[in-house]
């Protein structure tokens, strides 16, 4: 291995690196824009980190019968979420993580971690793990079609499913508006809400509501089982921001391995998730979170202007892409 | 060298059954004499099939069977010898699994030498048909098949609804043979013979090849499962003994496969768009009717059963986008649609036959098939448990398992339409190969949502009835068989680039073409178009996962003080007992919801009022039946149609020998005015 190519895996291992450590603090800022939307005392920025830290340290407590599948999870959840990390394109683009996994792939993580999430959901044998394990796969069902679709109109407009490549396509082209991506974009954002368990879909704040997914499956976990998952969880919302961010206006990302660039790279990708996460809390605010049953409404919608994404690419907008 | 090999495989599982007599009433040594030579021959088989897939072998033969003109015409090449390792692998695990499984009919009021009889001859017969080489050999090996497999079927003959199930799924199978004999028939009339050499030779017009396709399509099609022929197929793969429902489901199902490709491929060797259009569309339905069917299933034999059609419709999708792209004159992307369904049929072979014996040993330690009865099995049976999780994980398409690769290349081959140009049939087929793709998408997700609920149910959370929760492992042997399946899931999964490089001599022999790029990035890239377009690196996932985990263990595992147990939240009222879980049908409700139109659910409630002021019932009776379309609206009135004209033609039957004479007398005026009538023009 070649100097080079060292250097280039090691960056590539930082941006994943970094992208987790800091997931959190998007959380945070999240949390504080929104304290600040509602007129409420915020709590500090890196409020997240102490939550984690705090979990990691404590005692893990299982149910009775919890058996090695209900221990095993939080790591394939977070072993998911982390590659899943590696393979998204944070600040710089040419990094050689990006191969390892194309979009599909990426998928395939996240529904890796929702297979574990869901089985541990039933692992205890509570009404409330299985209510959130049933409710969760319906969401995921209907949510990873819609997800698949959005990122097909640009995978076929920039003829690679590799997120780096589609990148680049997106760089290169110039500002052209696209009706395509146009549709794709708001597909992905109403999956990226429904897949990180956001309102309308789900309500992350609450422990206490009947109609909960996510915190229903993972009511059981306690201490550093609790916090793998629950910073998986945060990474997950990172990733969806970064995905959304960087394939619809890459701007600002290194597209050559100078200090410079990678500095700008950082800054831009730092001011985007800064922005849709202020964007996520006037969603947020704005609407009240949704019946169970108008959820798959919602994502059918999602589905649909995905499908409205790829045709309108494939009747108008093949011209001139050839094999 | 290979070829006799292969024949070697083909008479040891067809004398298998015999190798029982010697013993008597030594039931046990019987049985692993038996079992040594299914083994025997399923090693043969991976043996023969590897060789000649690995060399890209065509070695010929013939034996001295059949008609005067027409002996047994044999070729063992590299399409063959892939089914050979297919159906090896398979009848190699059933084969370890099987004398401690049979334990459970020891003592059943059935000789237990019509199963084993029936298995050798059911294995012997697939073999041959891989093997065959004219159409006549063909069929007899293909009914040797349908038939010993239907006295598999029917082996708990004394049980109405096995009974039921063997007549259907006989039925099923000889209307699909006269298919197959008609698609023979038509190639054998332009081929002027019936070898499949002379057949491949025939010049057919494109109107008798398009004849050819659909009964080609329909015969094979309806033994595969395809939608709307499917209804028989969660009759009759259930009921038979578990290896033999893994032998059926996850080899018998792929021999259709087989024959559908060689015949699409190898004898009639022209490529048509709207067949493939027709492939795709049949495909995705069947993905999407076979995984919505298997989710509102409880019982989790006819689950696995429903599950298989739907991996039959990927891979008919897969050879859907095969053929469309083979018509619009792109060969290398119609080879990687065949390569994505050779792969997937592979992988299917691989977990079905897992979750099979999985399910068998599930119903063999607990006697319960219903899902509701079960639950808390992973404590019980852990080895059974993991290994079961890894066949769920694999048909769920999940990376870094086998399924993942070949859905991922389906949706590689899906994802070039936009090369399709020009034309208005061409926008037609790049607008609807995406929403094939979306149909794809929508199955995985169900397919995750489906073997949650069947794991979760099964062997998580608490055993809902007494004789579940005195569960115990299951002997070494079984776990073998599995351990086995469960591996070349992995294998498969983390080496895709080596299997596809080995599928090379395949694609050469049918369409000429190789992938070159797939493999072109060494073995840990996965890139089947070009490094740019698409890549996936199973092996460096699986290494990270790896990792991942070590550094957990590392880092918290070693450390942390061992957990403390404590009673799982029960919300402060205490009392949490095994009924308050969630069940299987509660599991499928929301998707019962969301996708109604798909069943036709008859739900009723009936509360009995109680006798207090407050009005609260004495009694809740809830009866859900979720029923499947294709038999109401196929099934049932093509009986009802076959039934009404019996019964007219039946009253020809008068039973009276005047009126008998009456219609042999008017007969012979007929011919005679017939006769009159041709002489006079």
């Amino acid at each position: 291995m070649t100097a080079h190519a060292f250097l280039v895996w090691a960056l590539a291992l930082v941006q994943a690196l970094a992208l987790a450590a800091a997931a959190p603090l998007l959380a945070g800022w999240i949390k504080r824009v929104k304290c600040a939307s509602q007129n409420r005392a915020a709590p500090p920025l890196w409020q997240p980190y102490r939550d984690l830290a705090k979990l990691l340290r404590k005692e893990v407590v299982l149910a009775e019968n919890a058996s090695w599948l209900f221990r095993a999870a939080p790591y394939v959840v977070f072993a998911a979420t982390l590659l899943a990390a590696a393979a998204v394109p944070v600040f710089a683009v040419d990094l050689p993580t990006a191969a390892i996994a194309d979009v599909i792939v990426i998928a395939g993580f996240f529904a890796l971690a929702r297979f574990f999430t869901a089985l541990a959901g039933l692992d205890i044998g509570t009404a409330f793990g299985g209510m959130g394990s049933a409710r969760e796969m319906m969401v995921g069902a209907l949510a990873e079609p819609a997800m698949l679709m959005a990122v097909f109109t640009l995978a076929m407009t920039a003829n690679s499913t590799n997120v780096a490549t589609v990148v680049d396509y997106v760089l290169n082209a110039g500002l052209v508006l696209r009706p395509s991506f146009l549709f794709a974009l708001l597909a992905l954002a109403m999956v990226a809400v429904a897949e990180t368990g956001r309102i309308p879909v789900d309500n992350p704040a609450t422990h206490l509501e009947l109609t909960m997914l996510h915190e229903a499956m993972i009511l059981e976990y306690t201490g550093r089982h609790l916090a793998l998952i629950e910073w998986a969880s945060q990474i997950k919302l990172a990733i969806y921001a970064v995905l959304v961010a960087n394939l619809f206006l890459p701007w600002g990302i290194a597209q050559e391995l100078a200090p410079a660039a990678l500095g700008l790279g950082v800054l831009a990708v730092a001011a985007k998730l800064a922005a849709l996460g202020a964007v996520l809390v006037v969603w947020e605010t704005v609407l009240a979170k949704m019946r169970l049953f108008r959820v798959p409404q919602f994502l059918g919608f999602a589905f649909l202007l995905a499908l409205l994404g790829v045709l309108t690419f494939v009747v108008l907008e093949t011209a001139g892409v050839n094999a | 060298m290979a070829l006799t090999l292969a024949y070697l495989a083909i008479l040891v599982a067809a004398v298998s059954g015999l190798a029982a007599l010697p013993f008597g009433t030594r039931r046990r040594l019987a049985q692993r004499a038996v079992f040594l030579l299914l083994a025997a021959s399923g090693a043969l088989a991976i043996a023969a099939g590897a060789w000649a897939l690995g060399a890209g072998l065509e070695q010929r033969g013939e034996i001295a069977l059949g008609l005067p003109w027409l002996h047994w015409q044999m070729r063992l090449d590299a399409l063959s010898g892939f089914f050979y390792v297919l159906i090896g692998v398979v009848v190699l695990a059933a084969s370890l699994y099987g004398p401690g499984y049979l334990r459970e009919y020891e003592r059943a009021p059935r000789p237990i030498a019509v199963l084993h009889l029936a298995t050798g001859i059911f294995v012997a017969g697939m073999l041959l048909v891989v093997l065959a080489d004219d159409a006549l050999s063909f069929m007899i090996a293909w009914e040797l098949m349908s038939v010993a497999s239907y006295l598999l079927v029917t082996f708990e003959h004394e049980r109405g609804a096995n009974r039921r199930a063997g007549f259907l799924y006989l039925l099923m199978a000889h209307v699909g043979a006269l298919a197959i004999l008609l698609a023979f028939g038509v190639l054998a009339a332009f081929g002027g013979g019936f070898t499949f050499a002379q057949m491949a030779a025939g010049e057919l017009t494109p109107l008798w090849a398009t004849v050819a396709f659909a009964f080609a399509l329909a015969g094979f099609g309806a033994k595969a499962g395809l939608v709307p022929l499917h209804a028989w197929l969660p009759e009759a793969h259930p009921v038979a003994p578990s290896h033999v429902s893994a032998l059926m489901s996850g080899v018998m199902l792929k021999v259709a496969i087989y024959g559908f490709v060689r015949v699409t491929y190898g004898l009639i060797g022209q490529y048509y768009w709207g067949w493939g259009l027709l492939l795709l569309v049949l495909g995705a339905a069947s993905a999407l009717a076979g995984v919505l069917y298997a989710i509102q299933q409880n019982e989790l034999k006819r689950l696995l059963a429903y599950s298989s059609i739907e991996n039959v419709g990927i891979v008919f999708l897969g050879l859907g986008l095969s053929l469309i792209f083979l018509g619009t004159g792109q060969p290398v992307l119609g080879t990687l649609g065949l390569v994505a369904a050779l792969y997937h049929a592979f992988n299917h072979a691989l977990f079905k036959g897992l979750l099979f014996l999985g399910a068998g040993a599930v119903i063999m330690r607990t006697h319960e098939r219903d899902l509701e009865h079960m639950g808390g099995l992973i404590r019980r049976m852990p080895v059974t448990a993991g290994l079961f999780l890894v066949g769920s994980i694999a048909i769920s398409a999940l990376p870094p398992f086998n399924g993942f690769v070949s859905e991922w290349l389906t949706f590689q081959t899906a994802l070039r339409a936009p090369v399709l140009d020009g034309g208005v049939e061409t926008a037609v087929l790049r607008s609807l190969i995406p929403l094939a793709a979306a149909a794809l998408a929508l199955t995985g997700a169900l397919a995750a949502a489906c073997f949650i609920k069947a794991y979760g149910i099964a062997f998580l959370g608490r055993p809902r009835t007494r004789h579940v929760a005195r569960a115990r492992e299951v002997s070494r042997g079984m776990l073998a068989g599995m351990a086995l399946l469960a591996g070349g899931c992995l294998l498969l999964g983390v080496l895709p680039t080596p299997v596809i490089a080995a599928l090379a001599p395949l694609t050469r022999l049918l369409l000429d073409v190789q992938l070159p790029q797939a493999t072109a990035s060494g073995w840990l890239w996965l890139t089947p178009v070009a490094p740019s377009v698409a890549s996936y690196s199973a092996p460096l996932v699986a290494f990270a996962i790896a990792l991942v985990f070590a550094l957990g263990y590392v880092l918290f595992k070693r450390r942390a003080k061992p957990p403390r147990y404590t009673p799982a939240w029960d919300c402060g009222f205490g009392g949490l007992t095994a009924r308050m879980q969630y069940s299987s049908t509660g599991f499928a409700m929301p998707m019962r919801r969301v996708f109604a139109p798909a069943w036709r659910i008859e739900e009723r409630v009936e509360t009995t009022p109680g006798p207090d002021a407050l009005g609260r019932p004495r009694a809740i009776r809830h009866a859900l039946h979720v029923l499947d379309w294709s038999w109401l609206k196929a099934y049932v009135p093509i009986g009802r149609l076959v039934l009404a004209a019996a019964r007219r033609i039946g009253a020809l039957q008068a039973g009276s020998i005047h009126t008998y004479l009456v219609y042999s007398f008017v007969t012979l005026l007929v011919l005679l005015v017939v006769q009159w009538l041709v002489g006079a023009a």
